[in-house]
């Protein structure tokens, strides 16, 4: 087994396992996110208490920092590898036709890394550390995260850019990540190839179209 | 005729190869393992008598001019392999693959070799699947067949088009297994340049490596040569552009007779010469001809397009000529008749030479899938090199060099005049007689290397248990080196004004026009001229450019021309040795009234094997009688 | 028509290389992209040049030799085609042709765009067969092997070694070739038996080598000249992970 850590197919291994478990926060994520677009921030209030105060989320918490990680450093060294495994390479760029994010997959990473650090930042840092003003629901007394999410999208119009495009990339991650997942961990086979690949793209719009549809709906709702 | 004693052993035809086994002698494991082996060439023959040796212990020393054994030519065979399984419960038998192998090679094949190959064809097919070589398959499960020219049977195993791809693969996947246990030494990218002779026997070669090319020496118990056929002598033919004569040619050289050289076999479905810089010519399989019709227009010098062409216009001249195989006659009489058709003026294409494979019929009655299914990426290949598809217009096909069934003389052992030297495969000149069946050239390489040589070496190592290896320095070797590297130097010395390539053409001209697919006495004893003046030129006029010491593709070429110029004037004096006609030897000097090969049994029934006397003197005859106690020896007739 | 060539040419394996510019002129459009270069070299020679090195041999693109990556593409343009079944005609006149060798640390270059391929041969002797002597084999009809699971098991095998998918991948990985081979013998009831030892040391082995992993782009595939699929790459990766989890090494 210690081979297995270290062989190629391996390493690639746990870059699916972390990226499908990302892939599966990410159904999460959009879950409690959409309840933002119902009522008045109450019922997204009241989830994302429950979320960041139950027991459970406490353990997965970590785990999914962990996923991030692993996610990056494998990301890191395989490339790393792959890139030493041509030490010089060709004079005419290859015009063999394949999707742009398979090719760029590590270029795509890192420019979602970027914006997850300013997403960090801007939510789960302040969640996290911040002074959140609290309302009252239920006689209980919980953090407002939905006038933070609503103050964010609001108040600075570049923020939803920067937040749109980062969906974007997130977007051309998935429609490679998805399919490419289950290939390497061997869930592919000549049928499903095709058919893998059209869930991927479902999938990567579902996800993707929620997350860029809220902050328009913000701008929509209370800018325009 | 004391030096050809074929030592076939005694006994009734399909006993002999059992009686031989049982009283070879042998080498027991624990001896074997003191024994090395050399072989050259690790194509269908090589890789699995290289890999055969290893299994049984002995230590091998494998040698291929290529990067790789899976390159070696038999990667390019295509229909398929027989086998004498029987099937499809057609009456197939050992007897029978073996009559139809006595009666395809024209009768001028050694029965006990050939009843040997049809005994054993059944084991090669099953280590060949047991090696994982995916034959195809009927839905059963079971191994399917197809049928090929010159039998009534259908016993070919195929996969696909490219039989011989999978076939070479499985001998290589078995060589490259004792490559990586360590029984096997590979040395690719080696050419070999002489054998070496130690007190009359074969104890090892000098080659080249073309990385470096430094001259390398290589001392074993025996040698085994797998070193292939040598049908680039046309320069244009079927096979692969390095595919060479030179290990053959060096064999013969040091006292190794050579068979029947003449006997080569045509090739009738073959894509036609297309434009005048073109290196090789693409074989289609022979297998197409099992759905496809051959046919001209009846009109000469019709120009309509063949769709345009109504059936009563046109001539289907193998079925006219030969209603009983109708398309299916073996190759030597399918290209005749096509090379007839052609010369009267019939032919088709840009250049009138090439006739019509058509398979309109055959898409009509199966319909396109199965014929996909069976000839899909031969169709592939053929759109991708003509443009046309032969789904819509038929294809043109012509002729052109394929095989030689000549090659070095050997007894029932395998072995040549040169005791501890082997030839299999297509370099030797045992099964095939004047014209090779269909599917046996697979069939015989396998053979020979897994099931025959393993055998007969190991009779001949017996006695050589308490021999050493000889030293590498001992004074042969160094004559050996010497001797090739003044040849070497002299190629880059000429310094003249001609490419190696530009004398192979024209010496493939030579020997197309007057010893291809018809030969008659004026154009051999031109063609003798011609070749003699055209190595004069080559050795005053080539030109051959860089370095002894590096990778140098021009020197490589330059020594295998040098050794094709030759043989062409080995192949020609056995042509005009041989006054008949007998399979694809065609003298025009000697045919029937209709025009058929006529075989002259009562002065030709033997084999012609050849001995170098020196550089320019001609060679010595000597004449192996064939016996045909098994068949009764008949006008070949497929009408 | 006429057209220029800018070729790699490098002495030898340890030399530095630099592209060369060639033209040529009266090429014809049915020659051959070989057929081509050979006329170049006849060319060269003639003029008192060094030729320019390249492999080649069966011309009907069975035997793997051509290495060659022309204009942006292993074996040039054109679906399913090995170098050799390039053809002049699809080049403009007056066009610039760029010739590289494969570029991969596991393939290095031995002169102007010859590699040294050794590689896949290594692969191969670390397991890519199956064990088992001459004369041992039971009848072939003993073994029944579905038709679908044969026709499947010979699409695998249909690799020619050419390496065009270690030269089409952004990583150079070699996963297709070795999942063609694998998935081959593990596709057949002969091969099954040693199938998981053969998955992991063909994958060491080709790991060891200096080839890069996959990253599922598809490049392979698409330059294979006989299409072998990925998801041929997929069973691979299937085999290899059952054996990994399932086999104490």
């Amino acid at each position: 087994m210690t081979k297995f850590f270290t062989s190629s197919i391996g390493q690639k291994f746990f870059m699916s396992i972390t990226g499908l478990f990302l892939m599966l926060f990410l159904i999460v994520h959009l879950t409690i996110n959409s309840l933002l677009l119902f009522g008045d921030g109450t019922l997204f209030n009241q989830a994302a208490n429950f979320m960041g105060s139950n027991p459970v989320m406490k353990v997965i918490e970590p785990i999914l920092g962990l996923g991030f990680i692993l996610h990056i450093i494998y990301a890191a060294y395989i490339t790393l590898k792959n890139v030493k495994a041509r030490p010089k390479g060709y004079k005419v760029t290859t015009k063999t036709k394949v999707s742009w994010a398979s090719k760029n997959m590590f270029i795509l990473g890192v420019l979602i890394f970027i914006f997850l650090v300013i997403h960090l930042a801007n939510f789960f840092w302040k969640v996290k550390f911040g002074n959140i003003e609290t309302i009252m629901v239920e006689g209980k007394e919980i953090h407002d995260l939905y006038a933070l999410v609503a103050g964010l999208f609001k108040g600075w119009w570049w923020y939803n850019v920067i937040y749109i495009v980062g969906v974007i990339f997130l977007f051309l991650h998935l429609t490679h990540g998805f399919w490419s997942a289950f290939q390497t961990i061997g869930w592919d086979n000549e049928k499903w190839m095709p058919r893998l690949k059209v869930i991927g793209y479902i999938y990567s719009i579902i996800i993707c179209g929620g997350f860029a549809f809220i902050p328009m709906y913000f701008l929509i709702k209370y800018v325009v | 005729m004391s030096k050809l004693d074929a030592k076939i052993p005694e006994g009734p035809l399909a006993e002999k190869w059992s009686r031989y086994k049982a009283t070879q002698k042998l080498v027991s494991p624990n001896n074997r393992k003191k024994l090395d082996i050399i072989v050259v060439g690790t194509g269908i023959a090589g890789a699995p008598v290289a890999a055969s040796f290893a299994e049984m212990g002995y230590n091998v020393k494998a040698f291929c001019f290529q990067d790789s054994p899976r390159r070696a030519h038999s990667v390019a065979a295509q229909g398929g392999i027989n086998a004498a399984r029987n099937n499809k419960n057609d009456g197939d038998s050992a007897y029978r693959l073996f009559y139809d192998t006595i009666k395809g090679g024209d009768y001028r094949a050694r029965e006990a070799n050939v009843y040997r190959l049809a005994e054993v064809s059944a084991s090669v097919i099953d280590q060949l699947t047991a090696q994982g070589v995916p034959f195809a398959r009927e839905y059963g499960g079971t191994l399917a067949n197809r049928t090929f020219g010159g039998v009534q049977v259908s016993r070919t195993n195929y996969a696909q088009g490219q039989t011989g791809q999978q076939v070479l693969l499985g001998g290589y996947s078995a060589l490259k297994r004792q490559v990586g246990l360590g029984k096997v030494k590979m040395y690719a990218r080696r050419q070999m340049l002489d054998i070496v002779i130690i007190d009359g026997k074969a104890r090892g070669i000098v080659t080249r490596n073309l990385v470096t090319g430094e001259i390398e020496r290589y001392a074993a118990h025996c040698v085994v040569l797998a070193t292939g056929g040598y049908g680039t002598i046309y320069y244009l033919s079927t096979l692969a552009v390095q595919s060479n004569a030179s290990a053959a040619m060096q064999a013969y050289r040091k006292g190794a007779l050579f068979g029947n050289p003449s006997f080569i076999q045509i090739h009738p479905t073959c894509i036609p010469v297309l434009n005048e810089y073109q290196s090789k010519l693409t074989l289609m399989s022979e297998s197409l001809r099992n759905d496809g019709r051959i046919w001209v227009p009846k009109k000469e010098g019709d120009k309509r397009k063949p769709k345009e062409i109504p059936d009563a216009e046109r001539d289907y001249f193998l079925e006219r000529r030969y209603p009983a195989f109708g398309n299916l006659v073996p190759r030597d009489v399918a290209s005749r008749a096509a090379k007839e058709r052609c010369d009267n003026g019939f032919g088709v294409g840009k250049t009138g030479l090439a006739v019509y494979l058509d398979f309109r019929d055959a898409v009509a009655k199966q319909g396109k899938k199965v014929i996909k299914n069976k000839y899909g990426n031969l169709f592939a290949m053929y759109e991708k090199i003509t443009g046309d598809s032969p789904y819509e217009t038929p294809m043109m096909i012509y002729p052109a060099g394929h095989y030689t069934m000549g090659g070095l003389w050997v007894d029932y052992n395998l072995q040549t005049t040169i005791p501890g030297l082997f030839a299999i495969g297509e370099a030797n000149f045992s099964d095939h007689g004047a014209n090779r069946l269909g599917a046996n050239s697979l069939l015989q390489g396998a053979a020979d290397g897994y099931f025959v040589a393993p055998y007969t070496v190991s009779n001949y190592l017996a006695d050589e248990i308490t021999t050493k290896v000889p030293s590498t320095d001992s004074p042969e070797f160094v004559e050996a080196e010497n001797n090739a590297k003044v040849i070497l130097e002299k190629f880059l010395n000429i310094n003249g004004t001609k490419t190696a390539t530009s004398f192979h053409k024209r010496l493939g001209n030579i020997m197309w026009t007057h010893a291809g697919m018809q030969r008659n006495e004026e154009g051999l004893k031109k063609a003798l001229v011609e070749i003699d003046e055209l190595k004069k030129e080559f050795w005053s006029d080539l030109k051959i450019p860089g370095k002894m010491d590096e990778i140098n593709q021009e020197l490589e070429k330059a020594s295998r021309v040098a050794d094709f110029i030759d043989l062409a004037k080995l192949i020609v004096t056995d042509a005009l040795n041989r006054k008949e006609s007998c399979g694809g030897h065609y003298r025009e000097e000697s045919r029937t009234e209709g025009g058929e090969a006529m075989r002259i049994d009562e002065e030709y029934s033997y084999v012609a094997a050849w001995e170098y006397q020196g550089d320019d003197k001609e060679p010595t005859l000597h004449k192996e009688e064939l016996k045909f106690e098994n068949v009764e020896v008949k006008v070949r007739s497929y009408k | 028509m006429k057209i220029k060539l800018n070729i790699w040419k490098q002495a030898n394996a340890k030399a530095k290389g630099r592209f060369e510019k060639y033209e040529l002129d009266g090429v014809d459009a049915e020659m051959s992209f070989l057929e081509m270069l050979d006329s170049l070299n006849e060319k060269l020679i003639k003029e008192g040049k060094e030729p320019v090195a390249f492999e080649h041999d069966c011309h009907e693109a069975i035997c793997g030799c051509c290495s060659l990556y022309i204009n942006g593409y292993p074996h040039g343009p054109g679906k399913e085609v090995a170098t050799c079944q390039v053809h002049m005609r699809s080049f403009k006149d007056g066009e610039t042709i760029t010739v590289e060798p494969w570029r991969a640390k596991g393939f290095p270059v031995m002169k102007d765009l010859m590699v040294d391929r050794d590689a896949f041969d290594k692969i191969m002797a670390a397991g890519g067969f199956v064990s088992i002597d001459a004369g041992q084999a039971p009848d072939a009809n003993s073994i029944l092997v579905g038709k679908v699971d044969a026709d499947k098991a010979f699409d695998a095998a249909a690799c020619i070694g050419c390496g065009a998918c270690v030269a089409a991948c952004k990583n150079s990985s070699a996963m297709l070739f070795v999942a063609a081979k694998v998935s081959q013998l593990a596709l057949l009831p002969q091969g099954k038996v040693e199938a998981k030892r053969r998955a992991l040391s063909m994958v060491a082995k080709m790991d060891e080598l200096g080839f890069g992993s996959c990253t599922n782009t598809g490049a392979c595939e698409i330059e294979c000249p006989k299409s072998i699929g990925i998801d041929f790459i997929a069973k691979l990766n299937r085999e290899y992970l059952s054996a990994s989890f399932s086999e104490s090494e």
